[in-house]
């Protein structure tokens, strides 16, 4: 039990890694698998946070001067999840770009259907 | 046959990574170089929120490259579109319109929001928030636009000037940083001012509000290319 509360942050955001992943494979609707790798995206941005979490430590502000260097925790991955959020919502906007193309250009979103595209 | 090999290779996966994180405990350890960024970061950046003096400051030119990608996304997602656009008869659609609450609610909120957006990227190196939040709260605004007065469209030339501008305007000042301050791009040539004050870290505000412009502009174009391929 113990194991589950000290871990918990990494089990979630390992668990929607694992979610994402399993529906870019299995799934046949191309929308599915963007959603799947949206998905496997907050699962990253969620783990990169949650390794540079420290116990009862603070965000990384001198909100005023008399603030002292408390526990803070990481800025690094924060600032790198901080980039990755937005750069994964164009990342989305430009797969679905491709996918509206796709759409128009087969007249379906299956990916068996779509002989081009299958594994 | 498929579903099976992706759950095996799931469970390789999972296994492997169980294996590597029960070594680093969660919420214990931190690394060398954030303690560093959270130790001088006020001194060397002037910058209170160290996020912020960590992604304008200490790894400015990175950014430059993440704003660069959102740039190329943004790009290659309007090129995408317009090549798919060119053979086909325009029908238009008729669109029902909004009802009297989304309508008034967006026209009531929007400058609203947008005051919001322009606060969070002012006041990055101060505050939680920044350019990339700024702008992304900026587009929201645009999006209920979109949704609200569903006839509105913003002028696609007035966008893609701000985007620009704000682009010039973050290489510029590397470069001058680089030709007045320092020996290396983006280094801070501004004076640093007293902490926890608006005008103080430098570059830092200025980049930030260029970069929230652009991040603004970029995002509500992606919203206006989405919107006019369902038309």
């Amino acid at each position: 039990m113990s194991f589950l509360q000290n871990n918990i942050y990494y089990i979630g955001a390992f668990g929607l890694i694992m979610i994402g992943l399993l529906t870019v494979l299995v799934k046949h609707n191309l929308i599915k698998v963007i959603i799947g790798l949206s998905i496997m995206d907050t699962g990253i941005n969620l783990f990169l946070i949650a390794i540079g979490y420290l116990r009862n430590g603070t965000a990384p502000i001198f909100s005023s001067p008399e603030v002292e260097s408390i526990l803070m925790v990481d800025p690094v991955p924060q600032a790198l999840v901080l980039t990755a959020i937005v750069i994964g919502v164009a990342v989305l906007a430009l797969a679905l770009s491709l996918a509206i193309r796709l759409y128009k250009h087969f007249g379906t979103l299956d990916l068996h259907k779509i002989k081009e595209l299958k594994w | 046959m498929k579903s099976v090999f992706s759950l095996i290779l799931l469970v390789v996966l999972g296994a492997g990574v169980v294996f590597t994180l029960s070594s680093i405990p969660f919420g214990s350890t931190s690394s060398d170089v954030g303690e560093y960024y959270i130790d001088s970061g006020r001194a060397d950046t002037g910058a209170t929120n160290i996020v912020t003096s960590v992604v304008v400051g200490y790894r400015a030119f990175d950014t430059l490259g993440e704003v660069t990608v959102l740039f190329v996304a943004a790009i290659g997602l309007g090129a995408i579109l317009a090549a798919g656009r060119e053979n086909e008869e325009k029908k238009k659609a008729e669109w029902e319109p909004a009802s009297l609450v989304l309508y008034t609610g967006c026209r009531f909120l929007f400058p609203l929001i947008l005051l919001f957006g322009a606060y969070v990227f002012i006041h990055g190196h101060l505050t939680p928030g920044g350019g990339f939040q700024g702008g992304a709260v900026i587009a929201s605004a645009f999006l209920m636009v979109y949704l609200g007065c569903r006839k509105k469209r913003i002028s696609r030339t007035w966008a893609r000037n701000t985007e620009s501008i704000s682009g010039l305007v973050f290489v510029v000042t590397g470069l001058t940083g680089l030709a007045v301050g320092g020996h290396y791009f983006l280094s801070n040539f501004l004076p640093e001012g007293t902490l926890n004050t608006l005008f103080s870290a430098g570059i830092i505000p200025i980049i930030y509000i260029a970069i929230g412009l652009k991040v603004g502009s970029e995002l509500t174009g992606v919203i206006d290319d989405l919107i006019e391929e369902s038309e």
